[in-house]
């Protein structure tokens, strides 16, 4: 084992991938210099080939990506924030999600993506989305959410070794996260969620970033009894529903934190599939803790207000669990809700 | 004229000139210059303090370019800005207070706290807004001169950008679609010589000037720290739009003197994408020097009315700080009901 920060587990993982192999090839905007840190040192490494800054150009850094695959390339293109996913956006949705199909199966993209999401940090709106449901939405695309250094590394390496588009976001913030990481080669196989704390009374299903918040609530619940299973999916595409359902099937309770936009959310998926092939061993409502259906504000205040947070979590654990919230099983206005027009 | 009305831009009757700025009209460029170099000095310091909840990107040493474009219009001409935008919003007459506060993350804000440095907007003076999105604001922009050419207003939309954002596709579309209908829009690129932390030259083929001419538009490449050149261009790029005359496209060249953002230097982590000469090399060309040395060379204004100018621009800068840091914090519910605007008639 070795402590990693989560930030060096994605150098480490990208270091040893283009050791490996030598198709692996990296672009994005100021990937050389690399700010965020996930890309330090592979240009003086690997030179310009492997590694190179490209124009600001996302609409086209995508459909190369696609080239780049069919050319029998493993493209890994670093997008920065998830919210210049939208401007690359008609390449994924038009053809890296499509073009196996399109294809008769001839076509095979292993395209790995990267990008930081999230909120916290006064980004404001265009800087702050956790934009994965709509990734999710298409098909074609696997969507990887660690929470960890040992696990960005192990699934990181797996995307790029895949033979699908797969895209890897960082959980903003928690990057300088430290963590044990196996040694030697660590491959996670995608879809397999992890149980990161057991528990008899509620399942606590966290993604990427919400993991924290969601264990730092589980731990202060437990002073007061509750004993609550925290699974953190790892994977959103594929989804691990066995681990979810066993655990729903022991606890008869499931709360879902997500700081995904509630509407079509993660979490929505979660608790419907729970709802379909669960429902008989549910004993209270479930509950999704999530951002609301709004874009981020500036102001950290407003942002503390809306991003899904401990307090949020505890409130939302609390209403299922019978006799902890006063008057026993209650529905949580757990996410506050925008008017429309 | 059928279906090839807007298809071939036709020279205009009568071609702008350029004019020579008058003494109070320098004297107007100077105060501007130096309230928003004032201003982003004030932001440096509370950002190195860590008084700012968010990123600042500064614009000192690149004043002359919004300042001598934004002179040319008034508050129902547009202009869409950048993550770079304190000084398009000022130039184009936005309120200080409201800025700072906004950029304090305060309920005085201009945007009540919920948009941040990144996103200045102050809808009253024209100004559409700073853009976290890079290359957003041109089709923005060509939206608002298709309202303007509409509207039949001779009012005109600018759009602000980097040499980084001209590498997005939508800047061929929009000097594409400007031209076709000749819309009142004027480009004016800021070019810095950076994106973020890659030299320009590295990311940006060719000359971006050309970019336009290939749509034989009318095109200005102007020294971007001498703010009379770029009055110049701008005054007859506004002309010509308020004229019919179409779009036209100004480069102009300077350079960013601070960092990407404020505190840069924590996550480059000792990497470096420039050098110290370099930097030192464009002190010397500083637009707002430049420009003192020319009133005070040719006696426009005297050291006395120059000094009050100085003090003037500080004093406000003082004000608008303190404001700001004794603003109410955000209204944070807000997120919950501004979303959308209620129903339509
Ligand atoms: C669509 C999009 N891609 C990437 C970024 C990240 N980013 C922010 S500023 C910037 C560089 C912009 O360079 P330029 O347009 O020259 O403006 P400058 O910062 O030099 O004023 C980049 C890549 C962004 N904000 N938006």
């Amino acid at each position: 084992m070795a402590r990693r920060r989560l930030i060096e587990a994605v150098n480490d993982a990208l270091v040893e991938e283009m050791e490996r192999d030598p198709k692996v090839v990296i672009y994005g905007e100021d990937v050389e210099l690399s700010i965020v840190g996930d890309m330090r040192g592979l240009h003086d490494r690997f030179g310009h080939d492997r590694i190179r800054n490209t124009p600001i150009c996302e609409a086209t850094l995508t459909g190369m990506a696609v080239g780049l695959a069919s050319a029998g390339y493993r493209p890994v293109l670093h997008m920065m924030f998830s919210n210049f996913i939208y401007t690359g956006m008609d390449a994924i949705a038009n053809q890296m999600a499509k073009l196996r199909l399109m294809t008769g199966g001839q076509l095979e993209l292993p395209i790995t993506v990267i990008a930081g999401y999230g909120g916290g940090a006064a980004n404001a709106a265009q800087h702050s989305d956790s934009g994965y449901p709509m990734l999710m939405n298409l098909g074609g695309i696997n969507v990887l959410t660690p929470s960890t250094a040992a696990d960005a590394k192990g699934l990181l390496k797996t995307a790029i070794r895949g033979r699908n588009p797969s895209f890897f976001l960082e959980p903003s913030g928690r990057g300088g996260d430290q963590g044990e990481v196996p040694d030697g080669e660590h491959l996670i196989p995608l879809g397999t969620a992890s149980v990161r704390r057991t528990g008899d009374d509620v399942t606590l299903v966290a993604i990427g970033r919400m993991v924290r918040p969601a264990l730092a609530a589980a731990d202060a619940l437990a002073e007061q009894g509750i004993g609550i299973e925290v699974i953190d999916p790892r994977t959103l595409v594929p989804f691990d529903a066995t681990t979810l359902l066993a655990s729903v099937a022991k606890t008869g309770r499931l709360v879902v934190v997500d700081e995904a936009r509630e509407c079509c959310s993660a979490a929505s998926q979660i608790a419907a599939l729970v709802a379909e092939h669960g429902f008989d061993s549910l004993r209270a409502p479930i509950q999704r803790v999530t951002t609301p259906n709004v874009a981020m504000p500036y102001a950290p205040n407003a942002e503390a207000r809306i991003i899904p947070g401990e307090a949020r979590i505890k409130a939302a654990v609390l209403a299922v669990v019978p006799g902890k919230s006063g008057a026993g099983a209650v529905r949580a206005t757990a996410t506050p809700r925008p008017g429309g027009a | 004229m059928g279906t090839t009305e807007f298809s071939v831009r036709e020279p205009t009757a009568k071609e702008p000139t350029a004019t020579e700025p008058t003494a109070t009209e320098l004297a107007g460029l100077y105060e501007r210059m130096l309230l928003i170099r004032r201003t982003e000095e004030r932001l440096s310091a509370d950002s190195a303090a860590g008084k700012l909840p968010g990123a600042v990107h500064l614009y000192i040493g690149e004043e002359a370019v919004a300042v001598g474009v934004c002179a040319h219009l008034g508050d129902r001409d547009y202009v869409t800005s950048t993550h770079r935008g304190h000084g398009h919003y000022l130039a184009k007459g936005g309120d200080l207070r409201a800025m700072m506060a906004e950029i304090w993350g305060k309920r005085e804000g201009i945007c009540r706290g919920m948009g941040g440095s990144m996103h200045v907007a102050d809808l009253s003076k024209g100004i559409l807004g700073a853009n976290g999105i890079v290359g957003a604001g041109l089709a923005i922009a060509t939206g608002a001169a298709f309202g303007a050419r509409l509207d039949g207003s001779g009012h005109v939309a600018v759009c602000f950008f980097g040499d980084g954002a001209a590498n997005q596709g939508v800047l061929m579309e929009t000097l594409n679609v400007s031209t076709l209908w000749q819309l009142p829009v004027i480009f004016v690129c800021e070019n810095n010589m950076f994106s973020e932390f890659t030299p320009s030259h590295e990311v940006t083929a060719g000359r971006i000037a050309d970019r336009a001419r290939a749509f034989a538009m009318p095109t200005h490449e102007v020294d971007g720290n001498d703010v009379v050149a770029v009055w110049q261009a701008a005054g007859q790029a506004v002309e010509r739009g308020r004229a019919g005359g179409g779009p036209s496209f100004i480069e102009a060249r300077t350079y960013r003197i601070q960092g990407h953002f404020e505190a840069e230097r924590f996550v480059l982590a000792g990497g470096r994408y420039r050098e110290d000469a370099e930097i030192a090399e464009w002190r010397a060309r500083d637009p707002l020097e430049r420009l003192r040395a020319r009133l005070m060379s040719s006696g426009e204004l005297g050291p006395d009315t120059l000094g009050a100018l100085d003090a003037q621009a500080l004093q406000r800068v003082d004000d608008a700080a303190a404001f700001a840091e004794a603003g109410q914090p955000a209204d944070p519910d807000l997120a919950l009901t501004l979303m959308f605007a209620g129903a339509g008639e």
